[in-house]
């Protein structure tokens, strides 16, 4: 989901050392997937971009509520700056535990029937958890794939997840500070600048895919975050400057 | 392929050679690729540097440079590059910068290779160099035709009908009545003993100069028989016969096989083959009785030139077809001009020049001629003679639809109606010592063909130009030199003609910068080799005996040569048909994807020719 622009939710502290936090999970972890996720750790904070394994991933959900809507599907793409590897691609539909609304299957274009047969998100950890492992994940909005994830995991664990990750969206805001115009400024012609995935990518003449699912989403989240880093950051940039 | 990748497979899809290829198979190359953002300015591959993918623009634009650091190629969205480097040791071997944001689909090596060596038309399509697509598109366009693919042979439905060449006007007479042949062909000996044939006997030379001249019906065939015989061997292709019946203004055509005769064709058998024919429309202007009637006839010719392009008759065809349409007009314009003005004090030869020599005439076309004359001209008694002369036959054709040539190169210049002797030293003058703007005027006289009158001197003008030119070193550089003045466009990009300084122009003459270029290097390498001939193919011929083009040189240039025509006549053929005044001005966007990749190769194929014109000849650099 990569369509609102509510305002991300706040952080928790001392998010600079993510090594020594996941170090720190591994040790609490009880399920041994998670274990492992942990275990495998991520890069030192001054690590350059061009040198970070990074995963992009996007959920489709029932709505926007971590509490009160389901995560529908996950697409995800490994990559690093340089490549987008589509061969290391995945996407799975999983069967959410409260109703599908009617809305979200217009959108998603995902039917009651391809649900029926979809395995509960417990099923697909084994698979999704070494395919995030070690890299750093990349959204669009992040107020959607970390909250989710975590919920659901307390759901079916009782254990949440933590991770970094990098939100192209906030980096969109960071570099718009003024995206809304005041009055005064809309009189005079200034038009409101959007940080949707759709309109971002177009700032950097990143091509319109018209299919709309959540590995598409993920590709096109991975090919708007190193047109940011190519245009305004550069491939020396530390990762600890952009991920939350 | 993930069914969510859907997107970039369609995307692939829509593009050559992906297009070609089964669902499958283009299903796993969207699997297997990688995407990679580039920001404007950025290189995206450099020279030497290991290189291990084909390279796909999803959106954007590239420079592709030569090791030189020329433009080779601008490629914008579902282009490939940097598939040289992949066919040869996977280094870079053409640097490529992206000159707008670009996203580029990096289609891993293994993949490459796999479409390369199981999908035929993905090979063709990246072998470039090879220039096998070109081959292959101008082969495969002419398959339509059935005059160029059906052979002489299959008109011949019958014993050929002869008689010996010393049987008498009455006999030979009865033998075509009882046999209901129009033309019969003479052969020394008889019975089992079949000659060679020597002579051939039609209707018309029976009426002409039998009958007409009241001749004993004794009289032997042999004295009125045609002895200059133009035979045609049993496996030359229908269009060749037609093209021979045009070029010679003869209606009957020997067939021989291993040297004797088999048969005869007329004009009436190819004529079934197409009822538009030009050959039609050629032996309805030998029966126009003035100028109103020519115009009048001058009308078919533009039906004709669309019908044989929808036909998918090739360049030498139609340009054959349409310089024999063109020397008919002449020929019959100068017999009525005599048939007026009375017979010619002296005798002359009148000359085609430029496209109608060559035989490759296309509609959008002036008038270019000469006359030489018998060197017992005296200019005072004879000249208002050949004025006249010049003058009908100029506002006939031009009457007709060949417009005034703008240079004034025709027999109504006092310059160019002289006798042999001054002719002989207007061409020595041009071999021996040449000058580069001189030369630049009189490039059109190197290409001339007799049409009516006393041949003999436009042979001996022949004579002397291939004889003469071979041995003047400085004569071929200067040639060559004003060879590369007009050089072919680099390429396309989006809706715009592509220069080699990188410069876009909306619109370029297929003419100018396209057959001109081709024409104007074939005739320098023709004359160095003293063929001859005057049409390129022909003269391509000729060159391709001698060492003078590398291997593959001769080949490559018929190919750029046919496929440049050919767009240029298609081009011609699709403003008459949608009511427009035909040009040689072509937009890209006129263009069928097919026709500008092949196009771009045709003038890679005319640019790196003019390079080696350049070194061959010595000929230093214009401008």
């Amino acid at each position: 989901m990569s369509n609102n622009e509510q305002q991300p939710t706040p952080d928790q502290p001392a998010r600079g050392d993510w090594p020594g936090r996941l170090a720190a999970l591994a040790g609490e972890a009880r399920d041994p997937r998670l274990k492992a996720f942990y275990e495998a750790g991520c890069v030192a904070p001054e690590t350059p971009m061009s040198e970070v394994p990074m995963v992009a991933v996007d959920f489709e959900t029932t709505g926007l509520d971590p509490d009160q809507h389901s995560i529908v599907s996950i697409g995800l793409v490994p990559f690093t700056l340089d490549r987008i590897s589509l061969p290391g691609a995945r996407h799975w539909v999983v069967r959410p535990a409260l109703p599908l609304h009617q809305t979200s299957v217009t959108i998603h274009g995902i039917t009651h029937s391809d649900i029926e047969n979809a395995p509960d998100l417990g099923e697909i950890l084994g698979d999704l958890l070494p395919a995030l492992a070690g890299r750093i994940v990349v959204v669009h909005y992040r107020a959607i794939e970390r909250p989710f994830f975590n919920v659901a995991m307390h759901w079916r664990l009782k254990e949440g997840i933590d991770f970094p990750l990098i939100d192209t969206m906030a980096i969109e805001s960071h570099l718009h500070p003024d995206r809304n115009p005041s009055r005064w400024q809309r009189l005079l012609g200034h038009q409101p600048v959007s940080i949707r995935l759709a309109d971002s990518r177009q700032r950097y003449h990143l091509p319109h895919y018209p299919g709309h699912n959540a590995l598409i989403d993920a590709i096109a989240t991975a090919e708007l975050l190193q047109a940011q880093i190519r245009h305004h950051f550069g491939p020396d940039t530390p990762v600890r400057d952009l991920w939350l | 392929m993930q069914a969510e990748l859907i997107d970039i497979r369609n995307h692939l899809q829509q593009h050559s050679p992906f297009s070609e290829l089964p669902e499958s198979m283009l299903d796993e190359v969207a699997g297997s690729i990688e995407i990679a953002y580039f920001r404007a300015g950025a290189q995206i591959l450099e020279l030497g540097q290991k290189n291990t993918d084909l390279h796909y623009i999803r959106s954007g634009a590239v420079e592709v440079f030569r090791r030189s650091g020329e433009l080779y190629n601008r490629a914008g969205e579902g282009e490939i590059f940097g598939q040289f480097g992949l066919l040869m040791g996977r280094q870079v071997r053409f640097p490529a910068i992206a000159i707008e944001d670009t996203l580029v689909y990096l289609i891993p090596y293994p993949m490459f290779q796999r479409l390369f060596d199981t999908q035929e038309v993905f090979a063709d399509f990246v072998e470039i160099e090879d220039n096998n697509r070109l081959r292959s598109a101008v082969r495969s366009s002419q398959q339509g035709n059935e005059l160029m693919t059906s052979r002489v042979s299959r008109l011949i439905n019958r014993k050929p009908v002869m008689a010996p060449a010393t049987v008498r006007l009455q006999e030979a007479a009865r033998i075509m009545t009882e046999q209901r042949v129009s033309a019969l062909p003479l052969i020394e000996g008889s019975g089992e003993n079949v000659g060679d044939l020597v002579g051939i006997i039609t209707d018309r030379d029976l009426r002409t100069r039998a009958v007409a001249d009241a001749l004993p019906s004794e009289t032997p065939v042999a004295d009125i028989m045609s002895r200059k015989l133009i035979t045609m061997r049993s496996d030359a292709f229908i269009f060749e016969a037609m093209l021979e019946m045009l070029h010679n203004n003869v209606h009957h055509l020997p067939v021989v096989a291993n040297g004797k005769p088999v048969g005869v064709i007329a004009l009436s058998d190819i004529l079934k083959y197409e009822s538009q024919n030009s050959l039609y429309v050629v032996s309805n202007i030998y029966r126009q009785q003035d100028v109103k009637g020519l115009k009048a006839v001058s009308k078919d010719v533009r039906a004709s030139f669309v019908r044989m392009v929808n036909e998918d008759a090739n360049s030498h065809m139609i340009g054959s077809a349409m310089a024999g349409i063109g020397r008919s007009f002449t020929q019959q314009l100068l017999k009525l001009g005599e048939e007026k003005l009375g017979p010619p004090p002296v005798p002359y030869c009148f000359l085609a020049l430029g496209s109608m020599a060559r035989d490759e005439q296309l509609l959008v076309t002036d008038q270019d001629n000469a006359m030489v004359l018998d060197d017992s001209f005296d200019p005072e008694q004879h000249d208002e003679y050949f004025l006249a002369l010049a003058k009908y036959v100029s506002d006939g054709l031009a009457e007709c639809g060949y417009t005034y040539c703008t240079g004034d190169i025709m027999a109504t210049n006092k310059k160019w109606r002289q006798p042999l002797s001054v002719w002989k030293s207007y061409f020595i003058d041009w071999i021996d010592n040449p000058k580069a703007e001189a030369l630049l005027n009189s490039n059109i006289f190197f290409d001339l063909d007799g049409v009516h009158g006393e041949m003999s001197f436009a042979e001996t003008l022949k004579e002397l130009i291939a004889t003469r030119a071979q041995n003047s070193q400085r004569f071929l550089a200067m040639l060559a030199r004003n060879a590369l003045n007009r050089t072919p466009p680099l390429g396309f990009f989006r809706q715009f003609v592509l220069e080699e300084n990188g410069q876009e122009r909306k619109t370029f003459n297929l003419k100018r910068r396209g057959t001109a270029p081709v024409s104007d290097l074939i005739r320098v390498h023709a004359l160095a080799c003293g063929s001859r001939r005057q049409n390129s193919f022909g003269r391509l011929t000729d060159i391709a005996k001698t060492r003078l083009l590398p291997d593959d040189g001769v080949d490559n240039l018929r190919d750029a040569m046919e496929f440049i025509a050919i767009v240029r006549i298609r081009h011609q053929a699709l403003a008459l048909e949608e009511g427009r005044e035909p040009d040689n001005n072509v937009r890209p966007e006129d263009l069928s994807p097919f026709e500008r990749s092949h196009l771009k190769e045709a003038f890679q194929i005319v640019s790196q020719s003019q390079k080696f014109l350049r070194y061959r000849y010595n000929a230093t650099i214009p401008r």
